[in-house]
């Protein structure tokens, strides 16, 4: 059973007098624990879907179901609810919070957001801090350390709640090379430790070279290749 | 909720400058309110004491009516033998009056024998008289304090018209309830001050003498001064002795008692109560200043975190405790504000009371200036800064719970 099904969605913007179309129309599957990518030109659409299947905005039309649930119909509140169980965030600007410590961040979600007990907090935050290679950097601001151990930091960070998907946004443009393949690595082997599945909109070519699934984003319409990892765990419809 | 606490004083100590400034602007405020208080809760409490503590008592009882003729002080409306027994067996029997002292009040002339002049004259058993306003033997500033029958304790305005000194003989002259005039000779026992400014024609003698002058037969009172051993229960305890002398009627089914506190029968309550209005003006000033500066500083801090707000939206806190978080941000300021505010407020007044500065009041020269501050104003002086403080935040605090997601993460 698909992880998000997306049917003949449209997303239509008002700017001033005139309505543009970001999306047009687009169906899609995607299956659990996929690495998945979408591609194109700026102003193709990849944000505003990705701002979908993270129940950030709403679409104008058709239907969008991200585990098992219709998330257009989830008010404002239950939107939130949603995200914190099943969606974790990775920013291409890191977006860690600068008054808490690289443990605190990673703990954040887990604090304030699912309430998990402290004793089950400590061990999943400890055990995903060693995974991401931050265990030493545990008591540090995110002004102290470099923007690839930030991102390190924010991938903790989204995989802390065991979230049924990752989304990340352009997550290796400020990383230098080999920071970014280092990212992506952590990224595919978080994925196939726990599951979860990954979806990027990007630009960047590494990104691209490792996804499973490409969809290809253009005027808001969406085409569908197999990635480097070959076995299609989404397809468009 | 320690959390909140724990990111929103990181959040503050974040702009360390922009936190402290505010925080001493509640702070100075704070102060500034405090010292107004207490200085000038100071000199309301002296003011009061002086009126109640060495004139009026805390608490008159009158016939019903005398108090509305009180510029004629009309001996017709004096209580008598069978009122006054009522009357001082419900005082006896209740347990918060310290003391009372009976007095007849009645105008007359006073006559150095060259001269004549008008007196006011309250004629009052001393030792009573000096339980119950225990100030008034303070005001004799010439002669003796204590007044023994055939004595008069004149105002220093006749003695000084007049020339009249202590040991000097002098004439009363006096109207009785019948109409008819009566004279008794007085040696001046003393020269008192005014309890309320220069101008004052108040003498005081013995009750006896009082009974002989005006030929009253059988016992008269035209007041009772009343003193309470708490101050603080004056009005709780006025409206208790109100409703016992309610139930006292003549045969006409009428009630005998009318009962005033000092407020009612003293111009001087409008000072109090103007020192009060300013008092509230002033803690206005300082609710809007915390109010000001705090909702400056929230919504700066808001603008400033924007994105922040989108993060922490966007990964699933919920608006109510995006709210809290803002919220707890201007209500530790305000705890902040209020407690410096307090400690420097509270060390000023001990300073302005080592310091001892004098003042005036009155006729009373030399005052000590002696600034309190109550527990209960400083309690209250801090609930209103963390009150406010948390409505300044609110709006702000709202603004950041309802951001949509998408747009803070976009703002740079």
């Amino acid at each position: 059973m698909a992880l998000i099904s997306a049917k003949q969605i449209t997303k239509t913007y008002r700017v001033g007098e005139v309505d543009i179309q970001a999306l047009r129309g687009v169906s899609f599957e995607i299956e659990p624990a996929s690495f998945v990518s979408f591609i194109g030109p700026s102003g193709s659409g990849k944000t505003t879907l990705l701002n979908l299947i993270g129940c950030l905005d709403k679409p104008t039309e058709g239907t969008l179901t991200v585990a098992d649930t219709d998330v257009a119909a989830l008010d404002r509140r239950a939107s939130a609810e949603f995200r914190g169980k099943n969606i974790g965030f990775i920013f291409q600007d890191f977006n860690l919070l600068p008054v808490l410590t690289v443990y605190e961040n990673i703990e954040y979600p887990l604090l304030m957001v699912q309430k998990v007990a402290p004793v089950e907090r400590q061990k999943r935050v400890t055990a995903l801090l060693a995974a991401v290679g931050m265990a030493d950097q545990r008591d540090k601001k995110p002004d102290q350390i470099s923007g690839g151990q930030k991102q390190r930091v924010a991938v903790a960070r989204a995989l802390v709640t065991n979230p049924k998907l990752v989304l990340a946004d352009e997550p290796t443009a400020n990383l230098d090379h080999d920071t970014a393949y280092m990212v992506l690595n952590l990224m595919k082997k978080m994925r196939d430790e726990f599951n979860t599945t990954f979806i990027f909109s990007t630009h960047d070519p590494k990104i691209v070279g490792e996804a499973e699934t490409i969809f290809t984003l253009e005027d808001g319409k969406l085409n569908e290749d197999k990635g480097k990892g070959g076995n299609g765990h989404g397809k468009s419809l | 909720m320690g959390n909140l606490f724990k990111i929103a004083i990181r959040n503050l100590l974040r702009y360390k400058r922009r936190t402290l400034l505010t925080a001493s602007l509640i702070t100075v405020g704070v102060v500034f309110v405090l010292a107004f208080v207490s200085i000038s809760g100071s000199f309301k409490n002296m003011m009061i004491g002086q009126i109640t503590d060495s004139m009026l008592g805390h608490l008159q009882v009158h016939r019903k009516g005398f108090v509305a003729s009180i510029e004629t002080l009309p001996l017709n409306l004096n209580l008598k033998n069978g009122a006054i027994d009522r009357l001082e067996k419900i005082l006896d029997a209740q347990p918060e009056i310290e003391a009372y002292s009976p007095r007849v009040k009645f105008g007359g002339m006073f006559s150095n024998f060259t001269e004549t002049s008008s007196i006011r004259l309250t004629a009052i058993v001393p030792e009573r008289e000096f339980k119950t306003v225990p100030l008034l033997p303070g005001r004799v500033t010439e002669g003796s304090k204590d007044l023994k029958p055939g004595g008069i304790l004149i105002p220093e305005l006749l003695a000084r018209g007049m020339k009249v000194k202590p040991g000097d003989a002098a004439v009363i002259v006096a109207t009785n309830a019948d109409g008819s005039v009566n004279g008794k000779q007085f040696i001046v026992t003393g020269v008192m001050e005014s309890a309320t400014g220069p101008g004052g024609r108040d003498g005081y003698i013995h009750l006896d003498d009082a009974r002989e002058l005006l030929r009253m037969e059988g016992r008269q009172v035209s007041e009772y001064a009343v003193r309470l051993k708490d101050f603080g229960k004056l009005a709780a305890f006025g409206e208790k002795l109100d409703g016992l002398l309610a139930r006292e009627s003549n045969q006409q089914g009428k009630p005998i008692f009318e009962l005033h506190i000092w407020e009612k029968l003293s111009p001087f309550f409008n000072i109090a109560r103007m020192i009060d209005v300013m008092t509230f003006f002033i803690r206005l000033m300082l609710i809007a200043i915390v109010l000001i500066s705090i909702m400056n500083v929230m919504i700066m801090a808001v603008y400033e975190r924007i994105r922040e707000i989108g993060t922490i939206a966007a990964i699933g806190t919920l608006p109510g405790k995006i709210l809290n978080m803002f919220v707890i941000e201007g209500f530790c300021m305000g705890v902040v504000g209020a407690l410096i505010g307090d400690l420097v407020g509270i060390a000023l007044v001990y300073i302005l009371n080592a310091l001892e500065l004098t003042y005036n009041f009155g006729q009373q020269q030399g005052l000590i200036l002696q600034a309190g501050v109550s527990p209960a104003d400083v309690l209250m002086i801090s609930a209103t800064v963390i009150v406010v403080s948390v409505i300044a935040s609110l709006q702000p605090a709202f603004k950041a719970s309802r951001m949509e997601p998408i747009q803070a993460l976009r703002h740079t």
